[in-house]
């Protein structure tokens, strides 16, 4: 292999895997999908309020301490031996990293 | 004359007033009444299922997400079971709220005695059950669902699949205990509670068949249901359906199935697989398998009609906006209906000649033919969730 082609094969593979990270954020009407899909659909068992059910409440000073990173995780791939589901069908990751900033801070609530 | 006639209208006037229920509305039967959940605003709309119409809304509920209504005998009162531990009785000719407690932290559904004398409601925060007079309200028990943890700890349990058991019995499950329990409450001063411990992991859900026989526990954790026989001399709780999903991965679940609400047809029950597109078809003599039947997606209520002629399904996200119409003779789906966007609740006329079904994000109620599946009405209710009417007051087990 060239030395020209390799390093076009590796700029490729950055490329492909800055785009992985950097999806673009959720635009506005996203979001407010987002925000409906937790409140309603979430809320199935962390109450549309967030404040629990058969899952967890779900609030700020709950979800403050908890590392991003591992918030995302649950929402994208769910807990093993517990009812949550990973979302992966439903969401992107730049979606569900969107809703871990929010819950973190205080989900907001549905534009009525 | 003029005057004697006046009189005469006064009189009539009166008589109809002492005749009607408390408030302004006239006497009328409660047969044809029932309640459709508006989630968003906490309110209830109060329906009229032969006029297919909204009579007007009860107010001041408080949160109902996930908010459920079981009758008095009476057919006029109701408790209404809030996702905030709220329980409030409700009348529904008059559209008001009797009165209201606080009764945990968090909530998610209640039962009523054989009896028509006890409420009972089950409570995720603290996990347990509490029993009230169902005229006053006032505690009659608390019964924590107290449990000793893996590490030895007693932790309470979260409370799911309560229902009424003949006697002033309720029967419900542990979630966190993999246990069920019932409270004998014949003595309501020390009431006597039997534990059926190791009955499958993680009890999501129950129901009770309507002959008030046989009550199963949809497992979470593991591939079957939990079986209990009340009929039996010595009850114990069986495994049924066990490894339904023959070691399948098994799909994400993005809502529990709700057991209640009954899908037994004849001799068989049907039932939600977890996990999986399908439901499974068991016979209630043997508790044998006798068939599956492929569905549009995850089931969450699979409700027979009144007959036991079909069996009605709605899904979890993202197939919500489609319900499915099963014939139980030929184990067949015959229909396939988009009402609305997020299907959440379906509830059949008393003899099952309309259901009604709750579309949250379309925010309307349809009102289908059974036998046709045109849609007789559609009413606006914002966000509804749950409907239920009040020919659940003569049915145990709802």
């Amino acid at each position: 292999m060239k030395p020209a082609s390799v390093a076009c094969w590796l700029s490729a593979l950055a490329l492909a895997a800055a785009a992985a990270q950097a999806e673009p954020a959720p635009d506005a009407a996203r979001q407010r999908e987002l925000v409906r899909l937790v409140r309603q659909d979430c809320g199935s068992c962390h109450g549309m309020r967030l404040t629990g059910g058969l899952g967890p409440a779900l609030d700020a000073q709950r979800l403050a301490d908890w590392p991003l990173d591992s918030l995302v995780a649950t929402i994208y791939k769910g807990r093993p031996g517990t009812p949550m589901p990973g979302w992966s069908a439903l969401l992107s990751e730049a979606d569900a990293t969107w809703i871990a900033q929010q819950l973190r801070q205080g989900f907001p609530s549905e534009a009525r | 004359m003029k005057r004697r006639t006046l009189l005469a209208a006064g009189g009539g006037a009166l008589l109809a007033g002492c005749a009607s229920w408390p408030g302004s509305a006239p006497a009328r039967g409660t047969g044809d009444l029932g309640v459709v959940v508006a989630r968003a605003t906490g309110q209830l709309a109060v329906v009229d299922t032969t006029e297919r119409r909204i009579l007007g809304t009860i107010d001041g509920l408080g949160d109902l997400s996930h908010a459920s209504v079981v009758y008095a005998r009476d057919g006029a009162h109701a408790f209404v079971f809030g996702r905030d531990g709220a329980m409030s009785q409700v009348h529904l000719p008059s559209r008001r709220v009797l009165a209201r407690l606080m009764q945990a932290g968090n909530s998610i559904g209640g039962a009523i005695s054989q009896d028509g004398t006890l409420v009972a409601a089950q409570n995720y925060a603290p996990g347990g059950v509490r029993v009230f007079d169902a005229r006053t309200l006032a505690p009659i028990a608390d019964i924590p669902a107290t449990y000793t943890a893996a590490d030895g700890s007693q932790q309470r349990s979260r409370v799911v699949g309560l229902a009424d058991l003949p006697g002033r019995r309720f029967v419900f499950s542990l979630f966190d205990a993999d246990q069920v329990w019932v409270a004998d409450l014949s003595d309501a001063a020390q009431p006597k509670i039997t534990k059926f411990e190791g009955i499958g992991r993680q009890p999501y859900d129950a129901l009770l068949t309507p002959d008030g026989r046989h009550y199963l526990a949809g497992l979470f954790g593991e591939d079957g249901l939990a079986m209990i026989d009340f009929w039996s001399p010595q009850p114990r709780a069986r495994r049924i359906l066990a490894g339904y999903g023959r070691g399948q991965q098994p799909l994400p679940v993005y809502k529990m199935p709700h057991l209640r609400g009954w899908a037994v047809a004849g001799r068989h029950a049907w039932l939600p697989a977890i996990g999986r597109h399908e439901l499974l078809v068991v016979d209630t003599a043997t508790w044998e398998e006798v068939g599956r039947v492929p569905v549009a997606g995850q089931p969450v209520f699979v409700m027979a009609r009144p007959d036991g002629r079909q069996v009605w399904v709605n899904f979890a996200v993202p197939d919500y906006h489609k319900v499915q119409v099963v014939d139980t003779v030929s184990r067949q789906v015959v229909r396939t209906l988009e009402p609305g966007k997020a299907v959440l609740h379906m509830e059949f006329t008393p003899r099952g000649e309309a259901v009604w079904i709750s579309s949250r994000d379309a925010n309307h109620v349809s009102v289908i033919d059974t036998a046709r599946f045109d849609t007789l009405a559609r009413l606006p209710v914002e966000q509804p969730s749950g409907i239920f009417f009040t020919s659940r007051a003569a049915r145990i087990g709802l």
